[in-house]
């Protein structure tokens, strides 16, 4: 079986997998989950009516047949009732999303479209000063936390223009592109900073690579330009790891997206969740985290499969 | 010490090794408690003082000394950073060998389940685990301890599973060497290399989610100094106290800073295949 059918097969399997962590995780909670949702209102319930409330919640009942209905409800895109918003927790998700996904793909654009342009360029002035150069901000950048880079911006926005980033009610982009772009343009840096450095510098060492390779020498003994070699036929293969690359840190622009959101006070659902956990919402958490996992299982998935798209050569076999 | 002379001939990993060193010295001051000033002491008097010959790096809202908290903090983070790091590369490595070398069903279930950890973006799974187990220091350890597992886990599988085939494995076997022996001498020892050069970089990572946990104010509690907490208190007087911000920011960036560069100077060094494309 190759790696992209073992992939597939097991997918489901690895779904259950999170599902039941996540479930069992938020059971792990210290004290039931009646008195986690109602907080210090608990302590008013008269036995009767916690035990309407266990049967109510259908937390009287073993817990694999909790797991059993939780799962169905799953099925049908029902994850429960949040408490602090009041409504289903699908529903609270799904308001919340557009904004971090548009976060985590602007983070993305930003990077991909400076961070390729640099490794290629440091990949083709291999160990002069301008690739030195490069690589140092590359590296810094790797090491710059999101949430340093973020502050820093808002600082230099307010201490040097007066200016700070438009926060609290967001506008979506169908309604105001331009109020959200003006929104969402820092942060997006800021996301978007360390995923930029770390495409750098795999486009860059991927580039050295192809560009020592025997059909690139074809390219340029049958009188290719540099520039049509460079472009035409190294980049192209050069991309696949970037591809790789872009498909890991989705999933991390949108865990990161937690962090980012909290500084620029964006509705997102990072920060959500975040409030979700220090409310103790645990339908909210479950329902969230869940939703992002699959999202990210979906994208490497996507990933996976781009990989063999984009070269046939490649059987993992093992990874 | 062969190795250490390697490390300071290479140029990133003497300036990454120089960086690990002062920081390392500098939570060893802060343990030993020569700080300048107390890190929990209030000065009411000397509240929000910008950087001087007294207070150095200046004092925070509560009037305490900012640079003996940066001093403190360093050795809290870096604390966290050392056992979450050991506890992914015990366990990591555990799992990753005996994985590679019972295989079929163990193997299986093993891989399983770091697919399962791996489904989460690292942030929100410590973030899931303190969210259960309760905020803290020994629980961010534990939570940036589980994320990174996998990692060490796949880091170990892979090499083992091809090493176990290897020739010198059969012929200790056929001396009659013990699976524990040959697991424990022949493919750990191979395995050196690798996990020495995934540990410097997860140390990075390690310190980056722990200043991520306690800056969302999920890992080290008030009033105990952390550098994450104490960037996060700095944003309601970014503009009358930059200084807050700007020196732990630094400080845990140059932290991150030292052990990516420590780390890719030990790729280098200790693995061949990268010498050519290093990045």
């Amino acid at each position: 079986m190759n790696y992209l059918t073992r992939r597939l097969v097991t997918f489901p399997f690895v779904l259950i997998g999170v599902s039941s962590l996540v479930f069992v995780a938020i059971r792990m909670v210290p004290g039931d989950s009646i008195t986690a949702m109602l907080g210090t209102d608990a302590g008013l319930l008269t036995p009767t009516q916690r035990e309407a409330l266990a049967v109510y919640f259908g937390i009287d009942q073993p817990w694999f047949v909790q797991y059993g209905r939780w799962l169905l409800g799953l099925l049908q895109g029902d994850l429960g009732i949040s408490v602090t918003y009041g409504k289903p927790v699908f529903e609270v998700i799904l308001k919340r999303f557009p904004l971090t996904l548009e976060l985590a793909l602007l983070s993305m654009i930003i990077a991909l479209s400076v961070g390729v342009p640099a490794g290629v360029f440091a990949a083709t002035h291999n160990e002069r000063p301008s690739d030195l150069a490069v690589r140092i901000v590359a590296m810094i950048g790797q090491s710059t936390p999101s949430f340093v880079l973020g502050l820093l911006i808002i600082y230099a926005l307010s201490a040097g223009f007066g200016v700070l980033p438009i926060m609290g009610e967001f506008s979506p982009l169908w309604q105001d592109p331009l109020a959200n772009l003006s929104q969402l343009i820092f942060p997006a840096i800021t996301l978007g900073f360390a995923f930029a450095a770390s495409v750098t510098r795999i486009s860059r060492s991927a580039m050295l690579d192809i560009l020592s390779e025997d059909y690139v020498r074809t390219a340029r003994s049958k009188g290719a330009s540099s520039r049509s070699v460079t472009w035409r036929h190294a980049l192209p293969n050069a991309l696949i790891p970037v591809v790789t690359l872009s498909g890991i840190e989705f999933g991390y622009l949108l865990g990161g997206a937690v962090i980012v959101e909290q500084i620029y006070a964006l509705p997102g659902l990072g920060r959500m969740v975040l409030g979700a956990i220090l409310q103790r919402d645990y339908a909210l958490v479950q329902g969230t985290v869940l939703f992002i996992a699959l999202n990210f299982m979906i994208v490497n998935l996507l990933v996976d499969l781009a990989y063999f798209a984009l070269d046939p050569r490649i059987r993992l076999r093992d990874r | 010490m062969r190795i250490f002379r390697a490390i300071f001939a290479h140029t990133s990993g003497r300036i990454g090794g120089t960086i690990v060193l002062l920081y390392l010295f500098i939570a060893a001051l802060g343990a030993l408690g020569l700080t300048p000033h107390d890190p929990l002491m209030q000065y009411r008097v000397d509240r929000l003082m910008a950087p001087n010959a007294t207070y150095w790096m200046g004092t925070d809202l509560f009037g305490r000394d900012l640079a003996s908290r940066l001093m403190t903090g360093i050795g809290q983070s870096f604390t966290v950073a050392f056992f979450s790091v050991a506890v992914a590369t015990l366990a990591g490595t555990a799992l990753g060998l005996t994985a590679a070398w019972f295989g079929r069903l163990w193997d299986g279930a093993v891989m399983r389940s770091m697919d399962v950890l791996l489904a989460f973006p690292a942030i929100l799974l410590a973030m899931l685990i303190v969210a259960v187990f309760g905020a803290g220091t020994w629980n961010s350890i534990a939570a940036i301890g589980i994320v990174y597992t996998p990692i060490f886990t796949r880091v170990v599988r892979g090499p083992a599973l091809s090493l176990k085939t290897r020739e010198f494995v059969d012929a200790a076997r056929t001396f009659g060497s013990s699976g524990r022996y040959i697991l424990t001498r022949h493919l750990l020892l191979n395995l050196v290399a690798p996990l020495t050069v995934q540990v410097t970089l997860a140390l990075a990572w390690a310190l980056l989610t722990e200043a991520g946990l306690s800056f969302l104010g999920l890992g080290t509690q008030p009033p105990a100094p952390s550098l994450g907490l104490m960037l996060s208190d700095s944003r309601n007087l970014m503009e009358t106290a930059p200084w807050l911000m700007i020196f732990p920011g630094l400080t845990i960036m140059a932290s991150i800073l030292g052990f990516n560069l420590l780390g890719d100077a030990l790729r280098d060094i200790l693995d061949p295949k990268t010498r050519r494309s290093r990045a």
